[in-house]
């Protein structure tokens, strides 16, 4: 029997930097994993020689600067490098490039709308003061609205001070967006359906709401309130893929004494005299350790790996009811060479960004509606990126591949659970999608990955495939995540706290949620706080 | 239209890449050197930053002064010029130099690549024909030529640069190590390729006379296709060389023979450049100021910094104490480094308060209104970004 400090369970990015954290205040820390890779979402495999997949999270914008400048990250490997060039696909030829150049961005959106052009202004300028407001908050924890303890009170003032500052019509604003959906706050700025759909684009991301659902407003500003070095809204890749950021830390953890043992699943949280004590391996190892600390969504750490009789009152129904929906799948494609996409010019840096296969609001609606249904859309929404077209590690020379994120795709189905081959058809209209935008797609396929939400689960543990550990909305966010009253990590066994997306701030490669509950646990354990602060306060 | 330009005497020269460098200037930013029309970015400086440090890239380095340096005595005329010992550089070796007057101040600095016993050819940023003339007084065999608009230089940087280079077919590059320069057929005409560079990343300078800088930059583009290949101006340039710790004259140093006011020209040792500077060597330019200044130490220091917060400290004033109570220097050259992910900047200090506490103070201007703030910084040694590949032979694949 080994006895540590901490366990940490779950190797994803936000398990490992909770782990460096607690290991650079002086714990003995080990980090268990069930697969025999570390980095949950945040991973680069290599399925098909010579291709490296980012095989779910595929992109970076959120990951804290702070985090990565104090955990030495670029002496440890990793390396973020942004993209531009975005495209959105409309219906039938219709194209809405997203440059850089503001002036270059201004003549685009002309071309669709000079009123949108003019809007997009108000528009930026407002987003970015939400974004401000909420990204003040990442690396802070949550006040709880029930207590008068002087640091939950002090923490309330801080925020409201922040929140009055906005002045009263902007907060008049603030509030009635946090219940609006994407289509509806943008047709308060927008009149062109390609500008909306591409700018509603981010609202529906993996999350089980649709553009005309309230509550997706906020989810569009959870993907846009990020930045690479500054630049908010950004979003980068992660040379190497997004396992890079997993190994970086990974690094910093070792580096600081930290332990990691993969192949090491974790069968039940061991809980004496109302206290975590340590856990039970699987095959029946045993650890021992003053805290255990769960990087595991809230559904599956309560009901999977906790005994329901070690739990208070309440707690597994609310665990049970977590909102936690699947909506989303990855098609991951090897390439031959560059897709040629149609009515796009031949142009060195539009071709090789990001794409968006929006088509209208509507066709992102019908998408959503055939999810609700428990069927997958034939012309589901699908966001790409070729992330070989910027990283020359991960694919051969001249060769590519394309990371496609599909939204929408049920978790269950309504004629029965997933299959191989059902799974297989729902990545065959993903590629007979791309292929209608570009001709010949299919002859440069070399290999292909399909991800259901039933592989996600399966293979990640992510409940459902929910790729933020959990809905973002209002009732699931910032003192209400993962549940109203243990929103600072603290859960309701003593000694037992949780570290991933479930926790606040919710979903994304941040690494936030990992350090917010390596503060608190060191606050508990009466060390010194390793973690930073973060340093956007004054932007 | 009439076919005489009335002010073509006023227009920038063209460098040889020009066709192709201006067809991929959609931005239309360009700004000058030495009567060059060069660019200060193409599509986005970030973006190109991004490709030095990710992919690769090219730098127009024709309007770099260049200089052949040949006959019996281009060798004793060197090591009387500069500070290094010129003896000790082999052929087909290249060292980076700096030059000083007689009372030990910077003159410019660039590097020497010896070609043969008694060829060199000096590269420097500013034009030096008159100060190389002077120094040539007393050497009869020596001639010194003007080759800056004959010899077209392209700066080819990044980690992909060795592999497209192995593309082009120039096998054995991956064995050049560091300031080594080796020799290629090329279309009937002799590439000479440097591993130098001003990236502190892996990298190489590709020369070839000027009539045939088109057909190299097709071929190098062709090659360098598949990784991501892009040509990048001074600013990220300016980004890279500041993570690589590197200085530039302007910026971290004022040229000594452009200075006006006394002593805000730089000595080697001020720059923290003393290993360039070999006192063991016969009598040299400067070389009785510099044994002075180096057994009573340099007045002043140019320092890394490590700043917090990530308000980059351009210009800012140096004090050793959060109240501002005593100025000890000024910031040189500053940016928030994406690689690193620090807030970088070099730094003129006053000696004495070097080791003590490093207080910047940083004006940002926040949607027009000026906020300040006093930012601790941390002196370091090491450069900010130093990757194994920029020194490795031979270098990893990517």
């Amino acid at each position: 029997m080994s006895r540590y400090d901490a366990i940490v369970i779950g190797a994803g990015h936000n398990g490992l930097t909770n782990a460096a954290y607690l290991a650079r205040a002086g714990l003995s820390v080990v980090v268990l994993e069930k697969n025999d890779y570390i980095g949950g979402a945040a991973v680069s495999r290599e399925l098909h020689k010579g291709w490296t997949y980012s095989n779910c999270s595929y992109v970076c914008s959120m990951m804290r600067q702070a985090i990565h400048r104090d955990l030495d990250l670029s002496r440890h490997g990793l390396i973020l490098v942004p993209y531009l060039g975005t495209v959105t696909f409309g219906d039938g030829d219709k194209r809405l490039m997203a440059y850089h150049d503001e002036q270059a961005a201004l003549l685009e959106l002309k071309r669709h709308s000079p009123h949108d052009a003019d809007a997009m202004r108000r528009f930026q300028a407002d987003l970015t003061r939400y974004s401000q407001l909420i990204r003040k908050t990442l690396m802070r924890t949550p006040p709880d609205p029930a207590s008068l303890r002087p640091r939950d009170v002090r923490e309330f003032l801080f925020l409201a001070r922040k929140f009055w500052g906005l002045g009263e019509k902007e907060i008049y604003e603030y509030v009635r967006f946090f219940t609006m959906s994407a289509a509806d706050f943008l047709e308060d700025y927008f009149e062109n359906d390609l500008v909306k759909a591409a700018m509603a684009s981010p609202g529906i991301i993996g999350t089980a709401l649709g553009v005309y659902s309230p509550g997706s407003a906020y989810i569009l500003l959870h993907h846009v309130m990020g930045d690479v070095d500054g630049s908010i809204g950004a979003w980068g890749l992660a040379r190497g893929g997004m396992g890079a950021i997993s190994q970086a830390i990974a690094g910093a953890l070792r580096e600081a004494g930290g332990e990691i043992r993969t192949e090491a699943p974790v069968q039940r949280v061991l809980v004496e005299n109302g206290q975590a004590s340590g856990v039970v391996l699987e095959n029946g190892d045993e650890l021992r350790a003053r805290i255990v600390v769960s990087n595991l969504d809230a559904k599956r750490t309560f009901t999977r790996i906790m005994d329901k009789s070690d739990l208070p009152d309440g707690i597994y129904d609310k665990a049970a009811n977590f909102k936690i929906r699947g909506s989303s799948g990855k098609v991951n494609i090897a390439l031959s060479g560059l897709p040629k996409f149609t009515h796009l010019p031949d142009n060195r840096y539009v071709n090789r960004g990001g794409q968006g296969f929006a088509g209208s609001l509507e066709t992102m609606e019908r998408a959503y509606d055939c999810w609700k249904r428990g069927r997958w859309s034939d012309d589901p929404f699908i966001e790409s990126v070729i992330p070989s077209a910027w990283d020359p590690t991960v694919a051969p020379a001249g060769c590519h591949w394309m990371s496609n994120f599909i939204q929408y795709c049920p978790p269950q189905l309504a004629d029965g659970p997933w299959t191989p081959e059902k799974r297989d058809a729902f990545g065959q209209t993903v590629i007979d999608k791309l292929e209608r935008y570009a001709p010949g797609f299919k002859d440069l396929i070399v290999h292909t990955e399909v991800r259901t939400p039933h592989e996600i689960e399966n293979e990640i543990g992510l409940t459902e495939g929910n790729i933020f550990q959990g809905e973002l909305t209002i009732d699931q966010l910032f003192f209400n995540r993962p549940f109203p009253g243990y929103a600072q990590y603290r859960m309701p066994v003593k000694n037992l706290y949780m570290c991933g997306s479930s926790t606040h701030p919710g979903g994304g490669v941040s690494a936030t949620c990992g350090a917010n509950a390596a503060r608190e646990i060191l606050k508990d354990l009466k060390r010194p706080n390793t973690v930073p602060e973060d340093d956007f306060y004054d932007e | 239209m009439a076919n005489t330009d009335p002010y073509a005497g006023e227009r920038l020269k063209l460098s040889p890449f020009h066709p192709r460098q201006a067809e991929l200037n959609i931005r239309d930013s360009w700004a000058a050197w030495n009567g060059y029309k060069f660019a200060n970015y193409y599509y986005d400086a970030e973006y190109e930053y991004f490709c030095i440090r990710n992919q690769c890239g090219t730098y127009d380095i024709c309007p770099m002064q260049k200089y052949e340096i040949k006959g019996p005595d281009a060798e004793a005329m060197l090591n009387r010029m500069v500070t290094r010992d010129v003896k000790k550089i082999g052929i087909n070796r290249v060292a980076y130099t700096v030059w000083c007057t007689e009372e030990g101040r910077v003159v410019d600095d660039g590097t020497i690549f010896r070609l043969a016993d008694d060829r060199f050819m000096l590269t420097a940023g500013s034009p030096n024909v008159a100060w190389l003339r002077q120094c040539c007084y007393g050497f009869d065999d020596v001639t010194v030529t003007d080759i800056t608009d004959e010899l077209a230089g392209l700066s080819f940087q990044g980690p992909m640069s060795c592999t497209v280079l192995r593309t082009m077919g120039f096998d054995g590059i991956e064995e050049a190590k560091p300031f080594d320069i080796r020799h290629f057929p090329f279309r009937g005409q002799t590439l000479m390729i440097s591993r130098t560079g001003f990236t502190g990343d892996l990298g190489y300078e590709l020369w070839i006379p000027r009539q045939h800088a088109l057909e190299l930059w097709d071929a190098l583009y062709a090659a360098g296709e598949d990784f991501g290949i892009q040509p990048y101006g001074e600013a990220a340039t300016n980004m890279a060389r500041l993570e690589a710790g590197f200085i530039m004259p302007g910026m971290d140093f004022n040229e000594a023979l452009q200075t006006v006011h006394y002593q805000h020209d730089q000595t080697p040792y001020e720059l923290q450049l003393g290993w360039l500077v070999d006192l063991k060597k016969a009598h040299f330019n400067g070389r009785l100021a510099l044994v002075e200044e180096k057994s009573r130490g340099p007045a002043w220091k140019l320092v890394k910094l490590d700043i917090e917060g990530n308000w980059p400290a351009e210009g800012a004033i140096m004090y050793n104490n959060e109240r501002c109570s005593r100025e000890i220097g000024y910031v040189t050259s500053a940016m928030w480094s994406p690689a690193a992910k620090a807030n970088i900047a070099l730094a003129m200090i006053r000696s004495e308060y070097v080791e003590g506490e490093l207080w910047a103070e940083i004006y940002k201007a926040k949607e027009l209104r000026q906020y300040r703030r006093m930012a601790r910084c941390k002196s370091q040694t090491r450069p900010f970004w130093t990757p194994p590949r920029a020194r490795a032979t031979p270098p990893p694949a990517y």
